[in-house]
């Protein structure tokens, strides 16, 4: 049968790490054991920051949506004055406002998913740690009385790739909720600034092409309004 | 033998499964090296559902070793570049 080869060393050699440090698997089990509650505790903190960043991505949600119901109330006070020209301006925002907002839909439920996985390994660890408190003490007494030797390194090795796991599992829910924060952080700076329709970013050909797809979508809008205001 | 999908949990599984596995892996390390991301990424669902589907969820009190680790089913495509290259997560 073939072997773990690459994830399966990630894991390895972080627990060869764990292993070499002690040889005696009485002080591994407890080395584990406390290890495991505070990955437990990391766990829980990675909920609330994915919580919390998920929060806040829902707060800017709301006040995008606010801001383009105001453009479109703008709108259309521009176009039944008779100013076109203002009332596409209006639109225009309005549109990548939008854009905007989808994207941050997108992200909400991006770190929706991760909370959802984060507090399954959250479930998960906590009954390890339960059964594991329950069975220290007896596998130390069994490693002692050196009749249960496989049983122990067995348990060990299966521990340490538990904790492995969920410290990878933690790390990675920690990058992705660094990345939603940066984009949040600015996503508050633009708003503070006003700069609402010049965030897309992208190359040239993005933004050419966003252009062709706003100004379509400005089209349609505006022909709506124009339909409202007869 | 035991599987372990990586932030999920430990599966028991047939060891009859470790053939399609292998098929799936050796398909993951070609479309990896082809740059092929879309390929990639479903390959890489299919692995993940073919566990799921095929095996049996160990209890979360088992504390075991895996005989088998794969990787989370969200990886992205350049960690895919560091983990599926030449024999694959399965060695021939």
């Amino acid at each position: 049968m073939g072997l773990l080869d690459r994830m399966g060393t990630i894991v390895k050699s972080k627990m060869s790490r764990i292993m070499d440090r002690m040889e005696d698997p009485r002080e591994v089990l407890d080395y584990s054991y406390e290890k495991q509650l505070e990955l437990l505790q990391n766990v829980k903190r990675g909920i609330a920051e994915v919580a919390t960043s998920k929060k806040r991505l829902e707060l800017q949600r709301a006040r995008l949506a606010q801001s383009a119901e105001q453009l479109e109330g703008k709108a259309r006070d521009a176009l039944s004055s008779g100013r076109e020209d203002l009332a596409r301006q209006a639109l225009e925002r309005k549109v990548s406002l939008q854009n905007q907002i989808e994207i941050l839909d997108s992200q909400i439920a991006e770190l929706d998913r991760e909370e959802q996985k984060l507090i399954a390994v959250e479930t998960r660890l906590s009954t390890k740690i339960e059964t594991l408190r329950a069975r220290k003490e007896a596998i130390k007494a069994q490693y002692s009385a050196a009749e249960a030797q496989v049983k122990v390194t067995e348990s060990v090795t299966g521990i340490s790739e538990e904790l492995a796991d969920v410290g990878l599992a933690i790390q990675r829910a920690e990058e992705k909720t660094e990345g939603m924060k940066a984009r949040a952080a600015a996503l508050d700076d633009l708003l503070e600034k006003g700069v609402l329709e010049d965030y897309t970013g992208g190359d040239a050909l993005d933004r050419e092409l966003s252009k062709v797809k706003t100004s379509s979508a400005v089209e349609a809008e505006l022909a709506r309004l124009r339909g409202e205001t007869k | 033998m035991i599987i372990r999908i990586m932030g999920e949990g430990q599966y028991r599984a047939p060891d009859t499964i470790i053939e399609d596995l292998n098929a799936i892996d050796n398909r993951i390390v070609e479309l990896v090296e082809k740059g092929d991301r879309e390929g990639f990424r479903n390959e890489l669902l299919r692995m993940v559902s073919l566990v799921r589907e095929r095996c049996e969820p160990l209890d979360a009190t088992e504390i075991v070793k895996s005989d088998l680790i794969l990787p989370p089913p969200d990886l992205t495509f350049e960690e895919a570049r560091g983990i599926f290259r030449g024999q694959g997560l399965i060695e021939d």
